[in-house]
């Protein structure tokens, strides 16, 4: 059952909620209690950026089960406008188009279900742009 | 004043030609072609549905809109193809556009009319003042019977409309319903894929339907085809609108703009509304829009609407429904199709 942890993370999942230092301007997302850099506990919540560039990605042949289907299929880190990084999906996009430095946008999409009875669970990907 | 301040589409990227289709079973893809004017529809991605789809339509609705979502007092959608029999659609996508928790939320379902349902309330509740926006959507990602007529149209795509009062970029001038118990397609709980009565599907129920709400709509309105640049009603396949028009008094130039079932298939409850969203994308300042919409079971809900200047200024904030059918199409064989579609049987 991955529903308590699914609804927990919501805010970053589905909307891409993240904290902003407001002493240093740091973004961190998912966001944090204590800013790493200058130790501020001070953060206003923010929504990131949802386009950005590709910086690297890996190609998933042999995916773990609930993926199986869908091989094969890449999981990049894009770094959006904002300067976060993060780590996604790419949908709609056949493997051998996929480009280091390809600009790419957030779309939200349902990443795994929980077999025939459970929840669907929602979130982001990236599609190439 | 009062009507659409923010509009928006989604259609997925993936298509399938009805080709492809007829060839898996034995069928002439020309008669097809020909008798549907059908040529391609859209697919949704095994991570899309109609959830997915409505947010991606009510997020471009919102750019257009430009309000703070947390103005948005009720969100409906219409859909035959609601994820969950039971959880609404809804809950999903509000916390995905930061809209409430202080809203107002249902899915409805009326075969193909669940999205101008939507849109009809979402409405009728800005002008009785209970909130300032409401948003209503279409959406579906609805399925055909494997070698069944309705496989050749059913696709996937949803349009989302912001209703409000402060700059309104097309005006609802009149509505008029018209509801009648009609068994031309049902789809009993439980089951994967609906049933329909052949050919009742035509004259009692789509052609009866959307010409009496038609007509009841000039009448109330006092208005007369011609006083239309635009025309658009539901597209279960490429014929069926253009006849009701014509049996109406509008001209093929009338429902150009809106006719875009034959590259996009019937996105069910997504059809009129889309093919008004593609209407507004290039429509002028006064311009006049004459919407129907239809459910099978049976009910066609009528629009009339009136383009303002805002429409200039807001047409351009997010993707329009020509450049979405026409650009980074993903053509799939039937094999995919039937893999995307989950017509294949596979081990838990
Ligand atoms: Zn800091």
């Amino acid at each position: 059952m991955i529903s308590p942890r699914y609804a927990r993370e919501i805010p970053q999942r589905y909307r891409l909620e993240a904290g902003r230092c407001t002493v240093c301007n740091a973004i961190y997302f998912p966001p944090r209690l204590i800013c790493p850099n200058c130790k501020s506990k001070s953060f206003e919540e923010i929504k990131l950026n949802e386009e950005g560039t590709l910086l690297t990605f890996t190609i998933i042949r042999v995916g773990s089960e609930k993926f199986s289907k869908e091989v094969p299929y890449a999981v990049g880190i894009i770094e959006l406008k904002d300067g976060v990084r993060l780590t996604a999906q790419l949908a709609d996009c056949a493997v051998d188009k996929v480009e280091i430095g390809a600009k790419v946008k957030l779309v939200f999409r349902k990443i795994q279900e929980e077999g025939k009875w459970g929840l669907h669970c929602y979130g982001y990907k990236a599609i190439l742009i | 004043m009062i009507g659409i301040v923010g509009y928006g589409s989604y259609l997925p990227r993936y298509r399938i030609k009805v080709d492809q289709i007829a060839k898996q079973w034995g069928a002439d893809p020309e008669s097809i072609k020909r008798g549907l004017q059908l040529y391609e529809k859209t697919v949704p991605g095994l991570d899309e549905d109609t959830i997915t789809i409505s947010v991606e339509a009510a997020k471009y609705a919102l750019k257009r809109a430009r309000i703070d979502p947390q103005k948005i007092g009720a969100v409906y959608i219409g859909s035959e193809s609601h994820p969950y029999a039971v959880k609404p659609s809804g809950t999903v996508l509000i916390d995905a556009l930061g809209i409430g928790p202080h809203v107002h939320v249902a899915s409805y379902e009326f075969a193909c009319k669940a999205g101008t349902e939507a849109m009809f309330v979402a409405y009728s509740l800005v002008k009785a003042s209970e909130m300032d926006y409401a948003l209503g959507i279409g959406a579906d990602t609805s399925q055909g019977a494997p070698g069944d007529a309705l496989e050749y149209s059913a696709s996937a795509g949803g349009s989302a409309f912001i209703m409000g009062k402060e700059n309104v970029a097309a005006e609802i001038l009149f509505t008029n319903s018209y509801t009648s118990d009609t068994p031309d397609f049902w789809r009993r709980e439980g089951e994967f894929y609906p049933r329909h009565a052949g050919r009742f599907t035509g004259e009692p129920a789509y052609f009866k339907h959307i010409l009496n709400a038609g007509k009841n709509l000039l009448e109330k309105s006092g208005m007369s085809p011609k006083d239309f640049k635009f025309a658009v009603f539901h597209m279960p396949n490429g014929k069926f609108p253009q006849e009701a028009g014509k049996k109406l008094g509008f001209t093929k130039e009338q429902l150009e703009a809106g006719w875009i079932v034959p590259w996009m298939g019937n996105t069910y409850s997504g059809s009129s509304p889309t093919g008004l969203s593609a209407i507004l994308d290039l429509a002028k300042p006064n311009d006049k829009i004459f919407m129907v919409s239809f459910g099978s079971g049976a009910g066609s809900d009528g629009f009339i609407f009136q383009v303002t200047d805002e429409i200039e200024k807001v047409r351009s904030l997010a993707p329009k429904v020509k450049d979405m059918l026409d650009n980074n199409k993903i053509y799939l064989d039937y094999g995919e199709y039937a893999k995307f579609r989950r017509k294949i049987i596979l081990n838990e």
